[in-house]
């Protein structure tokens, strides 16, 4: 059988169902947030007028420049813990890792909690975190301590165990993925011409992983700034985030308001995205 | 220096200490809520374990409080395979297209990685929004299944790129020049040769939906899948029981982790040695 489809046709055609599914379900509820962060609303719904009082509510709510601070510096602490040890796992892996077949054998090592629930990933910290937890057993039992220590759950401390536990290997993959590209020879080169090993890491590896290093940043603070179940649960509602308020808008049934803050998330982020993006074109190292 | 001599230097070590630390960090805490789902009745949420049994899986499926774990399971499981064999299709046929310049590549390219990045729970709340106003009831198998695909095809199209750009084209010029026609090219010489990173993006089309709480939680409808059960234990429930769903539910992630890494790994190790064969036969002949 021959298909009639004229050659040019063919890439439309393949990229089709791809691109219904996410006009579908990504560009039209996006858009249906935006057209519902100018609706009105009270207790027994949304109402269908045009207000800008979703948006100066916002504004003018002090608590809301204090939550985006709060995410911000999730967002910031997490990235440093994430990119140094991101970076040296995905270090380990290519350069001091010489069988290659090994090397991918432990990446992987790295990557099998990533295809199971993060719910359960995260909620497994709390046997070990709690007052009566492992760590506070032994520390009451070597005799650091002698009452149980509180700030191990529940707290900012908890939340940041539990993002760095979840969010780690999106550095790792990206770094190895430019790492393991970086010819050796250079390495070789630089060391003959004298770099020690501090150099030959500033001056060639850090630069030739800068891409691994951005995409890895991209996903980290993204994964941050739009989490709010680790946030409520670990922090046991000591802490809030950007989101989290998204979540418990909708859960009032007060979706205006939820879809103003959940744009002004989209702006901000997308400005910070699109600051990381000019340091680097992605497009081009991840199709080329 | 380090790279060249067969002395391992100091460095080595170092980094191999931290390295093995990391593997306990992500796996310890994971293996102390297994060995606390088998706590006997009286069990709590911590150690010491008070007794063996599996009391907390029967209570899993037959206490009323604890929700409706089976249907849970009949729902996320489908859904899963669903969206496996949709994102397989959708990102293989979308990869392919990339290969080719078409107008609204840019496009397509930015509007799949800010649906990668955008939070779920936003793009949950927008599809949720999206059916109410259309007085269309949200379902696993319609508004979910959408949701789940809007991050699972994103990653497959990542993925199928990273494939695409290490497969030889010469392979299809060859394959078209004995006569075949896109078809059979697609059929007997591309898809065998980027079959271990089709079962990749399986293997993320599964997972990502089977764990999908965000983008599932306003969109599912009236009938919970299993990561909205999880949720819902986490905040009420304060037994065991929730440790025993995630020995469950991450056993069956298991399953799938192990049988698609191994046929990948057997696909790898088949080339392998075909290739070492045909080398032998290569210089027996010369």
């Amino acid at each position: 059988m021959k298909l009639a489809v004229p050659a040019k046709a063919v890439p439309y055609l393949e990229v089709a169902p791809l691109a219904i599914v996410l006009l579908l379900f990504f560009v039209i509820p996006m858009a249906m947030v935006f057209v519902a962060s100018f609706f009105d609303y009270n207790m027994t719904g949304i109402i269908k007028t045009f207000t800008l009082h979703n948006y100066i509510d916002l504004l003018t709510t002090p608590t809301t420049f204090d939550l985006y601070l709060e995410t911000v510096k999730f967002a910031l602490i997490v990235w440093a813990v994430t990119l140094v040890l991101g970076f040296f796992v995905a270090y380990f892996l290519a350069f001091h890792v010489r069988n290659p077949l090994i090397a991918i054998g432990l990446l992987l090592l790295c990557t099998v909690p990533f295809w199971t629930s993060n719910i359960i990933r995260m909620i497994s910290w709390i046997p070990l975190l709690g007052k009566y937890g492992v760590f506070n057993r032994a520390l009451l039992a070597l005799g650091i301590v002698d009452k149980p220590v509180q700030w191990l759950l529940f707290s900012d401390f908890a939340v940041i165990v539990a993002y760095v536990h979840l969010f780690t290997l999106f550095m790792i993959v990206p770094i190895f993925n430019s790492m393991a590209r970086i010819d050796k020879s250079l390495v070789e080169a630089a060391v003959d011409g004298g770099a020690n090993r501090f150099r030959v890491m500033t001056e060639v590896i850090i630069p030739l992983s800068k891409t691994g290093i951005t995409l890895g940043s991209i996903f980290v603070i993204t994964l941050v700034m739009g989490d709010f179940f680790v946030v409520k649960i670990m922090s046991g509602g000591r802490s809030a985030s950007v989101v989290m308020s998204v979540f418990e808008d909708v859960n009032l049934l007060f979706y205006p308001p939820a879809a103003a803050s959940a744009v002004v998330l989209l702006i901000i982020v997308t400005l910070i995205v699109s600051f990381i993006l000019r340091v680097v074109d992605v497009r081009k190292e991840l199709t080329g | 220096m380090a790279y060249m001599t067969d002395r391992r230097p100091w460095t080595f070590y170092v980094l191999a200490a931290v390295f093995a630390l990391f593997v306990v960090f992500l796996y310890g805490p994971m293996a102390c809520i297994y060995i606390l789902s088998f706590q006997g009745p009286n069990g709590g949420l911590t150690f010491p374990l008070n007794g063996t049994s599996l009391y907390w899986f029967g209570a899993l499926f037959h206490q009323q409080r604890t929700g409706d774990i089976a249907g849970a399971f009949a729902r996320s499981i489908p859904l899963a395979i669903i969206v496996l064999t949709l994102t397989v299709v959708f990102s293989l046929a979308a990869g392919l297209a990339f290969r080719r310049r078409f107008i609204g590549a840019g496009l397509i390219f930015y509007i799949a990685i800010a649906s990668l990045i955008v939070p779920g729970l936003v793009l949950s709340v927008g599809t949720g929004l999206g059916f109410q106003l259309l007085d269309i009831p949200p379902r696993w198998y319609s508004s979910a299944l959408g949701a789940h695909l809007s991050w699972t095809l994103p990653f497959g199209l990542l993925i199928m790129f990273a494939v695409f750009s290490r497969l030889n084209r010469s392979y299809e010029e060859a394959a078209r020049d004995l006569g075949a026609t896109t078809w059979q090219t697609l059929r007997h010489v591309v898809i065998p040769i980027v079959l271990p990173g089709i079962i990749g993006v399986a293997l993320f089309g599964f997972t990502l939906s089977y764990d999908e709480f965000p983008r599932s939680w306003l969109t599912v409808g009236p009938y919970n899948t299993l990561p909205l059960e999880i949720w819902a234990m986490t905040t009420n429930i304060t037994s065991p029981a929730l440790y025993a769903l995630g020995t469950v539910t991450t056993a069956i992630s298991f399953v799938v982790i192990v049988v698609a890494l191994t046929s990948i790994a057997l696909i790898q190790s088949q080339r392998t040695r075909r290739r070492i064969a045909r080398e032998r036969a290569m210089q027996a002949g010369s």
